[in-house]
């Protein structure tokens, strides 16, 4: 008798739960609902007094890429992933360099060095902004347009050493003892992080990569400031924002939407190729 | 191993570490003339290439100083003398502009000189060094490295040095000198009044700090409510995220749940949206005339001409982007708590199962616990990106409503954006350095203050 009640209120719960999650997931699911739902709308303009569209078409995304629109967003596709390209090699290269560094070679200077390195990196890159902008802009690199997609490049990737503690949380769980017996058969340490360290973090090296790839995807405000008004040197990120402003948002509101599901889709991509990885390399950081 | 080859190199170690003071005060007329000519030591001992290097290094700064550094450095003390000035040209019959001082170029210059200076003194002191040990391992009658050990030593006990080199060169570029730089803006006038090159700005000391902290006045008004907004969000969206990713986390890990991997994935798509495009829709979304209005309306919750003030009413504002950053947040919360989760003994719940204890109790003495363990760095971390969470705050509401009593600043501004609107908008360069100087000294202290006692940071070897 006891045994059946208990069954019962574990059903009862368990009912609860499910439809708890389901509304839920329900709200958590409903924007992106809403921001698929419009880029399909046939009708243009901003806000409509109904919720479903009256009239579906493919049209938005078409228009995207017509070569007689003032919003170019096949070009700022082509400028992103420059970026991005440049951005991921050069930031990915020096987070492994100074993670292995910090967290595999004893030197000197090194536990100040974590110390500084710490402190540097709480500062928001966006407060130092205006005074790169400025500096920037003291050595040329604002006047002509493809050199600011340089400058932006230099800007993601120039402090991207500070952000170690990640990768460094990683190497600090490959066992010391590989790197001892490969001292024995003569490697040089070189040798060892060539040879063994990275090979062996091929998890966190995806995911610092992939991390430093989709960075200029979605920053906005740098690429803002740097990028300033030139239209065609614009990134995807202030592309859609210029179209969401005063005098465009009336005829490419719509076009905003499908831009957005346009470039969700590869970002979802890789974000479920990081996923498979992500849980090695956070927990190894969080395990301490 | 370690601790044999440590021995072997035991004795250049002890010349290596040895300070500036001790090699420049025990080394010979040689040693002590390095710091004059630069791998002098070096040159004279067979180390050609070495020396050469250090040579052409000071020759390099020392050219760059007279043509220019001398000059950038006096500039940097004035910040400019000459204003921009139109001039009556007799001959065309029109205005000139004849270009004065640019403040801000001598302040950048100035800026630049004096790093350069310090890497200066840096290889002064590496100069003496350098001779000293070489000094020493003569007289030690020890082999001399040659260029070719110095180049291989660069890959075994010095590659701390080759792999940090090129990263650091762009923390220096990219995150020391700006700091640098827009710390001393906070100490000069160059707001509205004093834009270059067409007006010169100069030092006025504390004059801008003071300004922000005076009684009474409008920056002063400004500041403390928008700092004790800052705090109020960063607690709230923190701990919000924190504890709602967490039980929505424990809800789908649970035992009697279905279908675990479809209710991650449904969470987790959200996560897979930029976040920019998330904040735009929601920011459309929660409009006047958004979606959520003409629900409301359709339904009869309001009047057809109604709409609930989500953005515009300054309490209701800061509620509303709160719950939007819920809907942001958990799915972030709850991937990471997932995994530390399923980590927890299970035997800790099954002996409080034993003791009777209710889910309240095991959720309280044994998971939160377990968890506030495993995560404080990620808390930390969280909290110090909300004070700064730019995004948020200038993609949903930029700041609004606005409000006359302050000073170019909404009732939902954070600092961050505050300074945003300072600088870029109102060109007020200063005070954003006032602002930026003071909110990093408020991070220094947090992280400081608290990473500095969590495990990951004492412990870093536990799993080596």
């Amino acid at each position: 008798m006891k045994k059946t009640t208990m069954k019962m209120r574990q059903l009862i719960t368990n009912i609860i739960v499910h439809v708890f999650l389901a509304v839920l997931g329900f709200i958590w699911v409903l924007p992106i609902f809403f921001v698929i739902l419009t880029s399909l709308r046939k009708e243009a303009g901003q806000y409509k007094s109904y919720i479903f569209p009256r009239a579906y078409t493919l049209d938005n995304y078409k228009k995207l890429f017509d070569q007689a629109s003032s919003l170019t967003f096949g070009r700022w596709f082509i400028n992103t992933l420059i970026v991005a390209i440049f951005t991921c090699i050069f930031s990915a290269f020096f987070v492994l360099c100074v993670s292995y560094v910090m967290s595999r070679l004893r030197f000197k200077m090194r536990k100040k060095f974590l110390n500084i390195a710490m402190i540097l990196g709480m500062f928001p890159g966006f407060m130092s902004m205006y005074a790169i902008y400025f500096i920037l802009k003291g050595f040329g690199m604002l006047e002509a347009g493809p050199l600011k997609l340089v400058a932006l490049v230099m800007v993601y990737s120039g402090g991207a050493g500070l952000g170690f503690l990640v990768a460094k949380g990683f190497f600090d769980t490959i066992p010391k003892t590989i790197d001892e017996a490969a001292f024995i058969d003569g490697a040089t340490k070189w040798d060892v992080f060539r040879k063994i360290t990275i090979p062996l973090s091929k998890p966190i090296i995806v995911i610092t990569i992939l991390n430093a790839f989709m960075a200029p995807w979605v920053d906005y405000i740098f690429a803002k400031v740097i990028l300033g008004q030139d239209r065609k040197y614009y990134t995807i990120a202030i592309g859609l924002w210029t179209m969401l402003e005063k005098e465009f948002v009336e005829y490419y509101y719509t076009q905003f939407f499908a831009g957005c599901v346009l470039i969700s889709i590869p970002i979802a991509i890789l974000f479920l190729i990081i996923q498979r990885f992500y849980v090695e390399g956070v927990s190894g950081a969080v395990k301490g | 191993m370690a601790g044999k080859k440590k021995k072997s190199s035991s004795m250049n170690t002890s010349i290596r570490d040895v300070g500036f003071r001790t090699a420049f005060i025990k080394g010979n007329g040689i040693t002590k003339l390095s710091a004059v000519i630069f791998g002098l030591g070096n040159l004279l001992h067979k180390q050609i290439i070495r020396g050469l290097i250090m040579l052409s290094l000071e020759i390099a700064y020392i050219y760059y100083m007279i043509s220019f550094g001398l000059n950038s450095i006096k500039n940097f003390i004035t910040l400019g003398t000459k204003v921009q000035e139109e001039v009556f040209n007799e001959a065309k019959q029109i205005y000139e502009y004849v270009t004065g001082d640019n403040s801000m170029l001598c302040l950048l210059y100035g800026v630049i000189t004096i790093v350069l200076t310090l890497g200066f003194i840096l290889f002064l002191i590496t100069s003496v060094k350098s001779a000293y040990g070489t000094q020493k391992k003569i007289e030690l009658g020890k082999p001399v490295p040659t260029f070719k050990d110095d180049l291989s030593s660069l890959l075994e006990q010095n590659l701390h040095k080759t792999l940090l080199f090129t990263p650091m060169i762009g923390v220096l570029c990219f995150t020391i000198i700006p700091l640098f730089f827009m710390a001393l803006i906070a100490f000069t006038s160059y707001d509205r009044n004093h834009q270059t090159p067409g007006n010169l700005f100069s030092w006025v000391g504390f004059d801008n700090f003071i300004a922000l902290f005076s009684k009474g006045s409008k920056l002063s008004h400004t500041f403390w409510p928008v700092l004790g907004w800052t705090f109020t969000w960063a607690i709230f969206a923190t701990f919000t995220c924190y504890i709602l990713g967490m039980l929505l986390a424990m809800l789908i890990n649970r035992e009697g749940t279905r279908f675990k991997g479809f209710w991650r994935f449904i969470f987790v798509l959200s996560i897979a949206v930029p976040q920019f495009v998330s904040l735009l829709t929601m920011r459309t979304i929660f409009n006047a005339n958004g979606p959520v209005n003409v629900m409301l309306r359709q339904i009869g919750v309001i009047g057809i001409r109604d709409s609930i003030p989500f953005f515009t009413d300054p309490l209701l504002a800061k509620i509303t982007i709160i719950c939007i950053n819920i809907w942001i947040g958990v799915p972030f919360t709850m991937l990471t708590t997932t995994g530390i989760l399923q980590n927890i003994p299970k035997e800790l719940y099954e002996a409080a199962k034993v003791d009777g204890a209710n889910a309240f109790v095991t959720f309280f003495k044994i998971t939160l616990p377990y968890m506030l363990f495993v995560t404080t760095p990620t808390l930390i971390t969280a909290f110090a990106g909300n004070i700064n969470n730019f995004n948020v705050i200038f993609l949903l509401s930029g700041g609004g409503p606005e409000t006359l009593d302050y000073y170019y600043a909404g009732k939902t501004d954070l600092l961050v954006t505050w300074l945003y609107k300072l600088t870029i908008t109102n060109k007020d360069y200063n005070l954003g350095a006032v602002i930026s100087i003071l909110v990093f000294i408020i991070m220094a202290t947090l992280t400081l203050l608290t990473y500095r006692r969590t495990g990951s940071y004492k412990d870093e070897e536990a799993f080596q």
